[in-house]
Parts: C-alpha cells; structure tokens; sequence
C-alpha cells in the first residue's frame, strides 16, 4: 500500500510540475489549468492523509483504501474530461459561426468587387 | 445581391467536391427560373466546385473549412436572412434534385403561408428510388416523427426544402451540424410552424459520392434520434418554465 501512495503522490507532483511548466511557457491557460492543479492537490493530499484514506474508505466500504484514491481520481477525470468536451462544444460552436461569417464576408467583398468592375 | 421584395426567392445549392455535377445544377436551375439568383456554397471543396459554379452564372459563399451539410446550409441561410429575401430554397449540389420541381415547392411556400415546403419522393408514387439502408431509414424515422409532428412526413431526409422568412429566422441563428433535415422538422414543429409535401422526382446521383456510406447510416440513425429527443426535451422543458414560450 504505501509503495502504490508513494507513486500516486510521485505522480501528482509531476502533474503539478507539468501545468506550472505549461502555464510559464505559455502552453495551457490560467483558467484551464486551475481545475489540472486543483486534481494534483486533492490527489497530493490523499495519497499523503492516512487517516483522511482510512476513513473515506471505511465510509464507502472499501477493504482495500488505496482503491479510494484510485476511485477519486477516476472520478475527477471523468469530470474534467466532461468539462472539456463541453468547452471543446462551445470552441466548435464558436468556430462554425466564424467559419460562416468569414465566407459571408467574403462573399459581400466579392460582390462588391464584382460590382464595381462592372461600374 | 439584395432583395426585400415581397416574394424575393433565393436558390442555395450546398456542394462539397460536386465539381461534376454543380454546373449543370445551376444551368438547370438558370434555366427554369432565369431571374432568381442562386448561391453554391461551397464547403471548402478540393476540386473546382467554385470555379465550375461561377462559371455557370452563380454566386458561391466559399466556406473558410468544412463544416458539413448543416453548418454548410446554415450558412446559406444566414446570407439570405442577412440580405432581406423572403423565400429560400434549397436543393443539393449533386444534379438529384429536379430543378423543374423548384416553381412548385415556391408557388406552395407563398399560396399555403406554411413556414417550410419538403419536395418529397414519395408523397406520389414517381419512379424516385432510394438505397434499401436508406430506405429502412426513411421508414424508421417516419415512425419516430409521426406522433412528435402530430401528421406523418413521407420523406424526412429530403434535402429539396423552401422555407419562408420566419423559418429563415429560427435556421440562421440554429441548425443542426450535421444531418439537419429531420432535426429541423422538430425544431419547426415545436415552434408551431407548419410543412407541407410536395412531389418531386429525384434522379439517382451521376457523380461524386454520397457521405452517407452503410456504417455511417448507423451512425446517422443514432445521432439523428439523439438530436430529435433533445430537441423536444429541450422545448417541452422552455414550455413548462413559467412565463416563457415555447417558441423562444
């Protein structure tokens, strides 16, 4: 057990190194990173909090407490991945109408081109 | 090109790599109806689907990259809104559609006052056919539609639609990506807008390739119902909210 928390807190202090990383150089954004290091610390602090392990598992009923972490952190992914895909939705979204506002553009710059040539 | 005239038409022709079939679209369309202007709106094409539409007498709205039909569509819609017409039709960039059909689907859309006309294959037996996964499609959404429309649709993937100027409204601020013809029946019929059928024939396609290949239909019957379903949970819970309407 202690071997598998020990990884787990290695892990989430690469994770924590990784979105610093990314932020200084400029790879991720503030506002998406918060949520990345917010996972990190809760992860952090689990696999650090014995006590904080034990009962959590006591209370779901888990024989086996590193199962607890390897649940939250499951959990925590599967959000962030929801929250990003409905980010990703609305990027697409945004996309689109650019996409159809570029060509419509386009499409007056033609026609007054056109018009003037014939003027 | 503007037009605020009472019965001001517009023809768009969504086409995506239709380099073969897209000219003689719009000489066909040129020559049933010479003095309706007619828009291909190219969705970011790797042929000469641009070049072969202009120099076939129309006007092209060049999408900056490929959104698919809906968003293709979606995009003719907001320059007819944008530039004031009251009528647009639509027929596919493929030569299936018969332009001939097009005086018919406009005399219903401005005689009825309904919001949206289907040119449809099969309201009258006319020798149109369809694939046999088509064809199990068609009927299986027939069925899904049939109680949400309250009166049954014979051919609810016919992209030879018209719509008037306040369907033009609710399809340029919301259309769906992909797939959008069933999907639009819903979103019409939750606004308490009306459609009407009219028979057309449709040719079997000369050139290019359809998008909707054997797995993709499974795929289109999926994402299809999904959208149909969200569509009325999403205006069924806009009617039940206190003091909204349903049509917002």
């Amino acid at each position: 057990m202690d071997r598998l928390l020990n990884v787990l807190t290695i892990a989430s202090g690469l994770l924590v190194l990784l979105v610093l990383t990314s932020l200084r150089r400029a790879h991720i954004r503030v506002e998406y990173s918060v949520s990345w290091l917010l996972a990190a610390a809760a992860l952090l602090v689990l696999s650090r909090s014995r006590r904080m392990l034990l009962a959590a598992a006591d209370l779901l009923g888990i024989s086996y407490p590193p199962f607890v972490l390897l649940l939250v952190v499951g959990f925590v992914f599967v959000l962030m991945f929801y929250r990003y895909s409905v980010i990703l939705s609305k990027l697409r979204d945004d996309n689109i109408a650019l996409a159809q506002r570029l060509a419509i553009l386009e499409y007056h710059l033609q026609s007054a081109k056109g018009n003037r040539s014939h003027a | 090109m503007t037009s605020t005239g009472k019965d001001s038409l517009l023809i768009i022709v969504p086409a995506y790599n239709e380099e073969g079939a897209v000219g003689s679209v719009v000489r066909a369309i040129a020559m049933v109806l010479p003095d309706v202007p007619v828009v291909v709106i190219d969705d970011c094409s790797l042929d000469a689907t641009q070049q072969v539409a202009r120099e076939a007498g129309a006007s092209v709205l060049p999408l900056a990259h490929h959104l698919g039909l809906g968003g293709c569509v979606q995009a003719g819609y907001k320059l007819a809104f944008e530039l004031g017409f009251q009528y647009v039709i639509r027929l596919d960039g493929d030569g299936q559609h018969d332009a001939r059909d097009i005086p018919r689907i406009f005399e219903t859309l401005r005689g009825s006052g309904y919001e949206m006309v289907i040119g449809s294959r099969f309201v009258t037996e006319n020798g149109s056919s369809v694939g046999l996964i088509r064809g199990l499609g068609i009927r299986f959404f027939r069925m899904v539609l049939r109680p949400i429309l309250g009166k049954p649709v014979h051919d609810p993937t016919s992209g030879f639609v018209g719509v008037n100027r306040d369907a033009l409204q609710v399809f340029s601020k919301s259309l769906p990506l992909e797939y959008p013809e069933i999907e639009a029946l819903v979103v019409l019929q939750r606004r308490r807008f009306r459609f009407q059928e009219v028979p057309c024939k449709m040719h079997p396609r000369t050139t290019g390739r359809s998008s909707i290949t054997a797995l993709r239909s499974i795929y289109y019957i999926v994402h299809v119902l999904l959208g149909v379903f969200v569509n009325v949970l999403k205006f069924d819970s806009r009617a039940r909210r206190p003091g909204k309407s349903g049509n917002s």
